[in-house]
């Protein structure tokens, strides 16, 4: 061990029985959950992921009722059940609605609710942020849904492709969507920020990179992917949105756009998304299978292998969508090896899989079974995969009901079925009380005959030339009877996950507590007394091993006696360790923030961003605009970067740490970079947008270029330029407590900021660019207008900085914000000169 | 490097680095999609793939030594001091050959996935 290295052991001796009660009271005191009608103020994890995944399980019932009428539909031939615009609704909303309110939130719910336990910790970082995207999904989520009720839901499936969406539907639906699901990407990525630094810096000390959970490292892959995923969609979004509400032709080819670019953008993101929901369903696998085989994981590197190789493949995996859009030979073939290749690491977890069942004593039980049933189901589905993703058989299978039998296979094996598992497998740590076991038996048949009965005959029926998306088939084509078959087989499946449902809500007042660690599993998780508590765990264990619980003698009894870190509140605070990446080092004692309601506010004003727009109610949306920003900014001001009342505290063990740290120790300035990597994928979005144009266009750019010519975005540049350079020197001069030079640089950095923006905008302003003539006007336009909206957000943080300082509360040694700031104008900065160089650059060049 | 006396710091490791076999082949990929259709948009005049094909095999020689090299190190790692697997003990070298173990794999993975990619130039001669 060298000298940096420390492994503490517990105390031999317990704490005397007084301090631990004094301990715990003191505890139980910092964590208390708001009580009445302030329940709702709650930002705990433990709370907000019960709130949250209860949300999107109210929403799979409604998407899942949906499905029914669709079946009800399609049962007999010419049926009138659901007329042609109803049934375009209920398809689009029920496609939206599983993956964007069901599959991808609840694995972040999910995560909010339990990954802080597995790794040890009392927290995430951000609880005011989980909270935030929790009742921004909420909103945005019983936006979208209730918009059928209104006759108003989207109708152009869910995937929106224009020019349907563009040219053919005038109602509000499409941007509803287009809006509300900006909206509500906009929450999943907070929580992937959220979930990243939480799995990078919140671990429990001494849980090095080689012994995390399982779960922990799938769920890592999967937010960075909602990272580079997501963004396309949103830029794919403001396109489109932009070219419904004001007509700027992005994909409407007589203007020179190309509704190909759109489907470019969505399955850049639609199919890293696939594996978005997937890889955190494999995760409860890898947390379940181990339990039940009594054994390790067998091969936890191939499983690293297996996320980490899973999350680069299915970035190159979009245009497998797009095979029949007459696309060159060579693209599809490129697209068709990378989908092969992505079956060796999903085929690798399944091995280790197997082999650790194989190598441990397995003990049934509920959860397993539906491991098992999940496993075989997508491996069916993953097969199917492998042909689809063979361009010839492709274009005979695309559009028809074979491809909807193998995504459900995919999905409701790979998804659904590991996420049930998980709801009987993890249930007792939400209330202390275990899920029926008969029930759970009851269910999974009837969802396993049930899911079989319906989608085994699609796979026919598609083949056979039933196309999707039609609300009806005439008689007599070979369609009648699979269609029939399919029909009764989702009720029986609806009636499972009914079963499950009743099985969830049923009170069980009477029923006793299950014993603690019922399934003898391994993971900290399991160190949850029954019922839970607040704080978590009584105090933050050291840890040495994969499966602490297994391998670490006595950590239960030392865990609940205090002998680790942070067994106390002294000061009444929520405290939690931050550790570094690798290691688990332990370097900052970190107090988070307790109950409040600006979150729900907050989240509220920003709901109005995104839906006043969709009925153009543009001023509605400005004031809700400006209101986000002031509750947001007093969010920050009141809960953020606060100064603590001493620099350093001992936190157990001998250890010592500081409250404060700033810079690349704070967990901040991490959450800004992570932010900051999703926000320029979606720039890069953008900017692919104008070379894809270049492409497919002789004279694009223009030839002679008609603007935004090259003396005004230089001096943006330039000028931008200077105000980055002095918003670093202001950092440094903070620092050195110049608070003259600070406050001279700020404010100069304001200026010239404002004065940048002014330059970049005046390139296509005096060039008299329109952007509704023609996609070239439109692009330069849009890019101008991202940058200048970054260089106004960094305005705002600016002057943020300068208030805070003013106001004593970031001094030279407290300089959190500042060092925030500087970072995110590094990428102002990137985002300024890329802009530049493309839109005044590339017309020299082209 | 075998023969390190010390433990290995934590500051020498980086996950970054753990992704470097995927992100060449990421680069590989996208290159090799981007030269077809740019060639095809633009530079072919008879539909002939030749000069992209040619682009798309130095950029796999390129990318598969890269991929080369990220698993020789990683299986430098794994190999530190001669532990076996499965690397589950709670020391800086067991950290140190688990993030050499998954970097070796990865590049294995990387390897087939970017001979993949290369192989649809192989077999597709024309921008049809």
């Amino acid at each position: 061990m060298s000298a940096t290295e420390r492994d503490p052991a517990p105390p031999r001796q317990a704490p005397p029985l007084a301090v631990q009660r004094a301990q715990a009271e003191r505890l139980a005191q910092a964590w208390k959950q708001p009580r009445g009608w302030r329940y709702w103020s709650a930002v705990n994890n433990t709370t907000v992921g019960v709130w949250y995944t209860g949300a999107t399980f109210v929403f799979f019932l409604f998407g899942g009722a949906l499905a029914m009428l669709m079946r009800t539909q399609l049962a007999v031939p010419d049926n009138d059940f659901l007329s042609p615009d109803l049934y375009n609704q209920v398809f689009t909303l029920h496609g939206s609605i599983m993956m964007f309110l069901f599959a991808v939130p609840v694995f972040e719910a999910a995560s909010i609710l339990f990954l802080p336990a597995m790794l040890g910790a009392r927290e995430l970082p951000f609880p005011r942020l989980s909270a935030y995207g929790f009742w921004g999904f909420a909103v945005g989520g019983s936006f979208l849904c209730a918009s059928i009720f209104f006759d108003a839901a989207p109708r152009g499936g869910w995937f929106m492709y224009p020019p349907l969406t563009t040219a053919y539907q005038p109602g509000v639906g499409a941007d509803i969507w287009l809006l509300g699901f900006s909206f509500i990407e906009v929450a999943a990525i907070a929580a992937a920020v959220e979930l990243i630094v939480g799995a990078l810096k919140c671990r429990a000390p001494g849980m090095r990179v080689n012994l995390i959970p399982l779960y922990g490292w799938y769920i890592l892959v999967a937010a960075a992917m909602v990272l580079f995923a997501f963004p396309a969609l949103i830029a794919g979004t403001i396109l489109l949105e932009l070219e419904r509400a004001f007509a700027w032709p992005f994909f409407d080819p007589a203007r020179g756009g190309d509704p190909l670019l759109w489907q470019h953008l969505f399955w850049i993101f639609g199919h890293p998304e696939v594996y978005i929901i997937f890889l955190p369903s494999i995760a409860l696998v890898a947390m379940i299978v181990p339990t039940f085989a009594r054994a390790p994981m067998v091969g936890y590197g191939f499983i690293v292998l297996a996320a980490v190789g899973t999350g680069f493949l299915s970035f190159g995996l979009w245009v497998h969508h797009m095979y029949t859009t007459g696309l060159p030979g060579i693209s599809l073939g490129i697209f068709s090896a990378a989908s092969a290749a992505v079956a060796i690491p999903t085929g690798v977890q399944f091995f280790c899989f197997i082999a650790t069942l194989l190598a441990g004593r397995v003990t049934r039980s509920v959860p397993l079974l539906y491991v098992l049933g999940g496993l075989a189901t997508f491996v069916l589905g993953g097969l199917t995969g492998v042909m689809v993703a063979v361009a010839p058989f492709d274009f005979q299978a695309h559009d028809t009901y074979f491809v909807v039998g193998h995504f459900h296979s995919v999905l409701i094996g790979g998804t659904l079925f590991p996420v049930v598992a998980g709801l009987y497998y993890f249930f007792p740590l939400v209330n202390g009380k275990r899920l029926s076991d008969r029930l759970g038996r009851v269910a999974f048949w009837l969802m396993f005959i049930g899911f079989n009965v319906t989608f085994l005959p699609m796979h026919f029926t598609g083949l056979r030339g039933l196309a999707r998306r039609v609300f009806t088939y005439p008689e007599g084509l070979g369609f009648d009877v699979l269609n029939l078959v399919s029909s009764a087989g989702a009720f029986v499946l609806a009636a499972g996950i009914l079963v499950v449902a009743w099985d969830v809500v049923r009170p069980k007042g009477r029923q006793p507590y299950a014993e603690r660690n019922l399934w003898g599993a391994g993971t900290l998780e399991w160190l949850q007394e029954m019922p839970g508590k607040a704080w978590g765990v009584r105090s933050i264990p050291e840890i040495d091993h994969r499966y602490p619980l297994w391998d670490q003698p006595n950590v239960v009894r030392d865990v609940d006696e205090g002998r680790f870190y942070l067994p106390d509140a002294e000061e009444g605070k929520r405290e939690m360790i931050v550790t570094t990446p690798i290691d688990a080092r332990p370097t900052q004692c970190l107090r988070v923030p307790g109950p409040s309601y600006i979150t729900l506010l907050a989240a509220v004003f920003t709901a109005g961003i995104f839906i006043f727009p969709t009925y153009k109610l543009w001023w509605p949306m400005a004031i809700s605009a400006a209101l986000a920003l002031g509750t947001i900014l007093v969010w920050l001001w009141t809960g953020t970067a606060a100064i603590p009342e001493k620099e350093e505290k001992n936190v157990g063990l001998g250890l010592t740490l500081p409250l404060y740290v700033s810079g690349s120790a704070s967990v901040g300035w991490w959450a800004m970079f992570i932010t900051m990597l999703g926000i320029m994928s979606a720039f890069v979005s953008l900017v692919f947008a104008y070379f894809f144009y270049w492409t497919i266009h002789e004279d694009f750019p223009p030839d002679p270029s008609p603007g935004p010519g090259v003396f005004w975005p230089a001096v943006g540049a330039g000028l931008l330029l200077a105000a980055w350079a002095l918003t670093s020197l202001a950092r440094r001069w903070n620092r050195q407590d110049r608070a003259a030079a600070f406050y001279t640089g700020v404010l100069s950095a304001s200026g010239l900021a404002v004065a940048g923006a002014a330059a970049l905008l005046a390139g296509p302003w005096v060039t008299g660019l329109d952007p509704a003539s023609h996609v070239y006007p439109a692009i330069v336009w849009l890019l101008v207008i991202w940058t200048v909206l970054h260089v106004a957000l960094g305005l705002v943080m600016q002057l943020y900085c300068l208030a805070r300082r003013i106001a004593g509360r970031m001094t030279a040694r407290h300089d959190i914000d500042i060092a925030n700031v500087a970072l995110f104008w590094h990428f102002v900065l990137l985002t300024a000169v890329v802009t530049v160089l493309v839109i005044a650059g590339f017309p020299l060049v082209a | 490097m075998r023969r390190s006396p010390a433990e290995p710091p934590e500051r020498g490791e980086s996950l970054w680095r753990l992704t470097s076999a995927p992100v060449i082949w990421a680069v590989h990929f996208m290159l090799s999609y981007a030269t077809a259709a740019v060639w095809c948009a633009k530079l072919t005049a008879h539909g002939s793939l030749h000069g992209a094909r040619i682009a798309i095999a130095s950029y796999t020689v390129v990318a598969l030594v890269g991929i080369g090299v990220a698993g020789w190190v990683g299986w430098e790692r794994h190999t530190f001091r001669g532990a076996t697997l499965p690397h589950d003990f709670d020391s800086p070298a067991d950290r140190h050959r688990f993030l050499g173990f998954a970097m070796l794999l990865l590049a294995g993975l990387s390897a087939v996935a970017t001979v993949f990619t290369a192989l649809a130039a192989v077999f597709i001669e024309t921008c049809r």
